[in-house]
């Protein structure tokens, strides 16, 4: 009898099979360190428990650019894979090739308007319609330190930069390295947009980095923040060139230095070696007010079939569910994209940095990473980068470096 | 049949190769060319629209900066590392016992990936672990080294790394020229009581003139495409100190989503091959036919 049962159960699964097709999804991302890897095998469990084929397409390498070769041939070979990491422009850069599909009924049903901060939705959309979801938001520009340091030389976190350069000097007097820092262009840029949000403000921010307004690169303001990056060379040991971030937040751990900029994948770091936030470092956003950030997010490709069809669309619905959120970001060390899920079990910096994004969402300072590609097209960014990292490595005045921004973002276009 | 076979059969046997070589070789230097007259960004399009990228690639500092460390880097490289090798090579042509033993040391770099070099000498020149940590710990505070993290001299690094790994080979090179010199020359001149060094300069140097012009088309092509080295030892830094064309192209091709820059540096990069290589085939074929 019992078989019986079963035979009929399967027998109708074959048929509700035959009908709606079997969900399949061939992801393409470059999530393979130990952490991220992790992070990707929930979504993978999640997206089998609902029936569906998972085809890992992992590309590890070089930050991203061996997957997007990758991709390139793909897309160029037209058999692209389901869905693909992608975050930014990047998205719409792919979009006016005409190769994303449309996702928009699944993020109605969702709802996913409602759940997620406009600014993040605004970059998951194509011209109106969805066309990417979002997994997590890393903040950029944080202000990591080391608790014991701070307290040895009784400085307290500092809320503009006149205080930071001024705790700089009286850790340097007593032979701490005051900021810890990797000589790489990504993480010069890094500084230098954490710089600029100070002092150009949430407005000349968005100007600067987003509308490419020549006015903002070559005002005066920006010239100041170039003057308060030379500043900040100053507080770098000279062995910083070609550090990775990672070797720099471990300076901080072990009280060599004293301070980190970087975004909050560097809490992950703490973390992994038993730090407790709060109490063996300190997490703070950097002096003046906005957020940046740094979403990732999988866009999802035009794709042939029910089946592959039907597996992006629920790969969609479940990244953006809480329960992945939720989960992912608790093992990458961001926050989750939807403001709807709980933060119980998150740390203090994670219930900060949520904080400060409803905030900033809501007075219009919620801004993207251009350091992370978030604002600009890889062109144009690189472009700057390139100053940036000429202008810190370099002994180029202010003013010779916002000309020579001006000049290199007119010649990206 | 077996007439027209044994004709046909080199033909036959070369087509497959002959082909292939057309296609990825030529076609996509063709390919390339195309491209680099368009607008392309991320994805490769076809509609020509001038000298618009070639246009921006000469307005760019950073290809200004990877064009002049190629010609410092190019040069530097190229003259050291033949000048020791050559001096290297006299010195073990002095009949010495273990010169076996003493040719495969100096031969051994050439052994090593540019990768595993790279490495190797970032370590050795890192300020904080290399040469100018060790000094200092023998007590003499003041000593700097800095060249690695400093943005004037960090070419010169990759020059240093770049003529370790290529001058036993360029000795090599240099050492079997010197051996297919004539003995009987050499002897009468010895007989004729000329000194050793004049015999060098006069005689044995002269003859290699062919060596030489391997060598330097070997070195030449070795520096123009050099990439790994870069990559391993600097990343192109600091800042983008020692970016070099090579390292310009795949930052624009792979990293920026920019392929026309991308191919309009790949053609610059091949129009300075081909200044160095046509010259030499043709003086080459042209002493075929006399």
């Amino acid at each position: 009898m019992k078989s019986v049962f079963f035979g009929a159960v399967s027998a109708t699964a074959l048929i509700a099979s035959a009908v709606h097709a079997e969900p399949q999804a061939e992801v393409l991302h470059w999530w393979t360190s130990g952490g991220e890897a992790k992070s990707v095998a929930v979504l993978q469990e999640e997206f089998a428990s609902k029936g569906g084929t998972w085809t890992d397409m992992p590309v590890a390498g070089g930050g991203g650019d061996a997957a997007m070769t990758a991709l390139r041939a793909r897309v160029l070979s037209g058999n692209a894979p389901t869905a693909v990491q992608l975050k930014g422009p990047a998205i719409q850069e792919w979009y006016e090739e005409g190769v994303l599909a449309d996702i928009s009924s699944v993020a109605e049903a969702q709802g996913w308007a409602d759940v997620l901060p406009a600014s993040i939705a605004g970059h998951m959309k194509c011209e109106g319609s969805w066309c990417a979801a979002p997994v997590n938001v890393h903040r950029v520009d944080w202000i990591w330190a080391n608790a014991d340091v701070l307290e040895a030389n009784g400085i307290e976190m500092p809320t503009t930069w006149d205080e930071f350069n001024a705790a700089a000097e009286k850790l340097e007097a007593a032979g701490v390295i005051p900021l810890a820092h990797g000589g790489q262009a990504w993480q010069d840029a890094t500084v230098f947009e954490a710089v600029a949000l100070g002092i150009l403000g949430a407005d000349g921010f968005r100007k600067a980095f987003v509308d490419l307004d020549m006015d903002t690169l070559k005002s005066d303001e920006m010239k100041a923040v170039f003057d308060q990056m030379r500043t900040m060379r100053g507080y770098v040991d000279e062995n910083f060139s070609g550090r990775d971030w990672n070797l720099a937040t471990a300076m901080v751990m072990n009280g060599e230095a004293a301070f980190q900029i970087m975004g909050d994948w560097a809490k992950g770091e703490f973390m992994a070696a038993g730090k407790v936030p709060g109490e063996d470092f300190l997490c703070a956003s950097v002096p003046g007010d906005g957020f940046l950030y740094n979403v990732d997010s999988f866009a999802m490709f035009d794709v042939d079939g029910d089946d592959k069809q039907a597996g992006q669309e629920l790969l969609a619905e479940l990244i953006v569910g809480q329960n992945f959120q939720k989960v992912f970001n608790l093992n990458k060390g961001s926050i989750p994209a939807r403001t709807d899920v709980s933060l119980d079990e998150f740390d203090s910096c994670a219930h900060l940095s949520a904080k400060d994004m409803s905030e900033s969402s809501d007075n219009g300072s919620l801004l993207p990473s251009y350091a992370h590609g978030m604002a600009l097209r890889g062109a144009q960014s690189g472009a700057i980068t390139d100053v940036v990292t000429a202008h810190f490595n370099s002994d180029m005045s202010s003013e010779e470096a916002v000309n020579m921004l001006a000049d290199a973002v007119a010649n990206s276009m | 049949m077996t007439k027209w076979l044994e004709e046909n059969t080199p033909k036959l046997v070369l087509a497959p190769s002959f082909i292939a070589v057309l296609i990825f070789v030529y076609g996509f230097i063709a390919w390339t060319a195309w491209v680099s007259f368009t607008r392309s960004r991320l994805l490769p399009r076809y509609d020509i629209e001038g000298l618009i990228q070639y246009e921006r690639l000469f307005a760019s500092p950073r290809w200004d900066t990877a064009l002049n460390n190629l010609f410092v880097f190019g040069i530097l490289f190229i003259v050291i590392a033949m000048v020791l090798g050559l001096v290297l090579a006299i010195l073990l042509d002095q009949n010495i016992r273990t010169e076996g033993a003493i040719r495969t040391i100096y031969l051994y770099p050439m052994a090593l990936s540019m990768i595993v070099t790279g490495t190797a000498w970032k370590w050795i020149l890192n300020p904080g672990l290399g040469v100018e940590a060790m000094v200092r710990g023998w007590g003499f505070e003041n000593f700097t080294f800095d060249w690695l993290v400093n943005p004037d001299m960090a070419i010169y690094t990759i020059v240093i790394a770049a003529i370790w790994q290529s001058s036993g080979f360029v000795m090599a090179l240099f050492l079997a020229g010197l051996r297919s010199v004539d003995g009987e020359i050499i002897k009468a001149a010895q007989v004729d009581g000329i000194p050793t060094w004049r015999i060098y300069t006069a005689i044995i140097i002269p003859s290699m003139a062919p060596i030489f012009l391997s060598a330097f088309i070997v070195l030449s092509h070795l520096a123009i495409k050099s990439f790994d080295l870069v990559i391993a030892l600097t990343g192109g830094g600091p800042g983008y100190a020692t970016d070099l064309p090579a390292t310009y192209m795949y930052a624009m091709a792979f990293s920026r989503g920019d392929i026309g820059q991308a191919a309009s540096s790949a053609m610059i990069m091949m129009m300075v091959v081909f200044a160095i290589v046509v010259p030499y085939l043709y003086s080459e074929l042209r002493s075929k036919d006399d």
